[in-house]
């Protein structure tokens, strides 16, 4: 996997969807980049409104962002954030009140665009899409005649199954199949037609250690063949492990988005760990200033100017504190998505 | 046939020939109706053969119940499963998908007629007199009339809700319909309401085309009334049906 973006995109969350951010020069940087690149998704200004008048609510206020052939773009945001609202948008199965939404440079919204995209999309819903009765075999067979090829391409059938590790289970119902059994059948189905782009939403929820490193391999060579992956997901540990590119969602809004390295980069962060509580006061202000206490033994510094690392280890060294934990770098996933959502699930 | 088609038309009848409570509903329930009151001849029917009022009955009932209540029971779960959401991010498409839900049910209906039509003849019905084109017309009709009725009933309410709201109406239908109880044995309201129902006005054409005149009450004014369910009933279905 390879990232491309140099720079990040971050938008003022209470700005309205129209006015000029803080940003707005690295966010055209970060257009101009992307342009070199094929877009296989190119989402613009996207609301999503449900319900009319008052009662409305406004599911997605004005997002922007952009996917890649051969990336993955990870979708992330607390629940009701707007990101199955806006992937639903993309994938033709929900309106949009305002914006504009190009998947493969077709809209989804009409409906002949919409006839050319669907052979060349997967789609992974976050639950269900199979009849209880169905056997994974049989669905996987329907399937494969649904992105019917007369040519030599078509897909086998019990390769697909074999490939999600569903062979010993492919002769038993759905309703008997384990929650991550389930979830790599529906990664099957999307992947039946060799599509171009494919939105997959929580694959890994409810999957087991194996199960994941099935579904990662598979994300892995769909990129490598240049397939553009989307990605919605509330594990922020699986994202960083998968994704290339990064959009976090709040509230109907894209909070931030670029490359992982990037978004990472942008909140650089020090750990530290003590055998017992700091007493802040005792610190020397230099210190003690940049110095955020998460709970009594766990500190972070964030954005550390050079040498604050050096003088804190000698200060705790100096008055006898042992460190359990003193870790310097790129701040986690989880450690942005925190920040930038205030803990929120 | 083109290969989505075909493939999700394959994907019905399989699903549905592993549906022990469909088939039961589709075929074994209007079959063991026909042949219980066939053989006891319990019911009042007004004609010299009561096989002749039992005959059509049970051929519209066995057409409700593939068309309205199977079709309708078996989408309302689809669209709980989010089965019918998936399927819409296909090439499939709608109208392929409608095409396939009522080519098999004009497949189990091709069954039913073919089981109920040769136990009639075994219970001494005589078919000298049937109109089989008006007959076959008269299950189009019918067909339209329910399938969309089904399918309206089935697009808006939960599936657990559509289950017990088809099955009731089922219910309903069968005993006010004209099917196994003659109109004129129902109290005088219902008499007038029943004919005017799809059941009452499919069982009374048929009635016509395979028994003759003089067998169905009213045949004209059953004729425009099935006509009417069968253009009004898919227009509803289409213009209220939600998809998820």
């Amino acid at each position: 996997m390879h990232s491309t973006t140099t720079s990040v995109h971050e938008v003022d969350p209470v700005a309205p969807p129209d006015s000029p951010t803080p940003d707005v020069g690295a966010i055209r940087a970060s257009r101009i980049v992307s342009r070199s690149i094929e877009n296989v998704v190119e989402v613009d200004g996207l609301v999503v409104r449900y319900g009319r008048g008052d009662r409305g609510l406004t599911a997605v206020d004005g997002v922007s962002f952009t996917a890649r052939a051969g990336q993955v773009t990870a979708v992330l945001g607390p629940n009701g954030a707007g990101k199955t609202s806006t992937i639903e948008v993309c994938e033709g199965l929900r309106n949009r009140a305002a914006g504009s939404v190009r998947v493969l440079g077709l809209d989804p919204s009409e409906r002949s665009d919409r006839r050319n995209l669907r052979p060349r999309m997967g789609v992974m819903l976050q639950e269900g899409g199979v009849y209880p009765s169905a056997r994974p075999i049989d669905v996987v067979r329907q399937f494969c005649g649904l992105y019917h090829r007369s040519d030599s391409s078509a897909q086998d059938p019990r390769e697909l199954v074999e490939m999600v590790g569903l062979t010993d289970r492919q002769r038993t119902p759905w309703r008997r199949l384990s929650g991550g059994e389930k979830q790599r059948l529906s990664l099957a189905l999307a992947l039946v037609g060799r599509p171009d782009v494919v939105f997959l939403d929580e694959p890994t929820s409810g999957v087991d250690v194996n199960g994941r490193d099935t579904i990662r391999a598979i994300i892995r060579s769909l990129t490598d063949r240049g397939c553009g992956v989307v990605l919605a997901t509330h594990e922020l540990d699986e994202a960083e492990k998968v994704s290339d590119r990064v959009v976090i969602f709040d509230r109907g809004r894209v909070l931030v988005e670029g490359s992982l390295d990037d978004v990472r980069k942008a909140r650089q962060a020090v750990r530290l760990r003590t055998t017992k509580p700091l007493r802040l006061d005792d610190l020397p202000a230099n210190i003690a200033d940049w110095l955020v206490e998460v709970e009594p033994g766990h500190y972070t510094i964030e954005d550390a100017p050079q040498g604050l690392v050096a003088a804190l280890a000698v200060w705790l060294s100096e008055h006898g504190i042992d460190v359990i934990e003193l870790r310097a770098g790129l701040a986690s996933l989880e450690d942005v998505f925190k920040k930038l959502t205030g803990d929120r699930p | 046939m083109s290969g989505p088609f075909r493939s999700q038309l394959g994907a019905e009848v399989r699903i549905l020939a592993r549906n022990g409570e469909q088939l039961l509903l589709t075929i074994v329930i209007p079959v063991m109706i026909f042949v219980f009151f066939g053989l006891t001849e319990v019911l009042p029917s007004g004609l010299d053969d009561h096989m002749d009022f039992l005959t059509p009955g049970v051929i519209a009932l066995a057409i409700m119940s593939s068309a309205m209540v199977s079709l309708g029971i078996a989408t309302g779960f689809e669209r709980s499963y989010k089965v019918l959401k998936r399927l819409g991010v296909t090439p499939l498409g709608r109208p392929r998908w409608l095409a396939a839900k009522i080519l098999t049910v004009l497949i189990v209906e091709i069954i039913q007629v073919a089981l109920l039509v040769p136990i009639a003849l075994l219970l001494d019905w005589q078919a000298d007199d049937a109109r089989w084109l008006l007959a076959l017309g008269a299950v189009g009709l019918g067909t339209a009339a329910f399938g969309g009725l089904g399918l309206s009933i089935a697009g808006r309410l939960r599936a657990e809700i559509n289950l017990a709201a088809q099955n009731g109406l089922y219910i309903a239908l069968l005993l006010l319909g004209g099917m196994v109880i003659p109109f004129e044995n129902l109290p005088g309201p219902m008499e007038s309401v029943a004919k005017y129902l799809p059941s009452g006005a499919l069982a009374d054409v048929l009635r016509d085309a395979l028994i003759g005149p003089g067998a169905a009450t009213q045949p004209g004014t059953s004729w425009i009334v099935l006509a009417a369910w069968a253009a009004a009933m898919p227009l509803v279905a289409a213009a209220t049906f939600r998809w998820e």
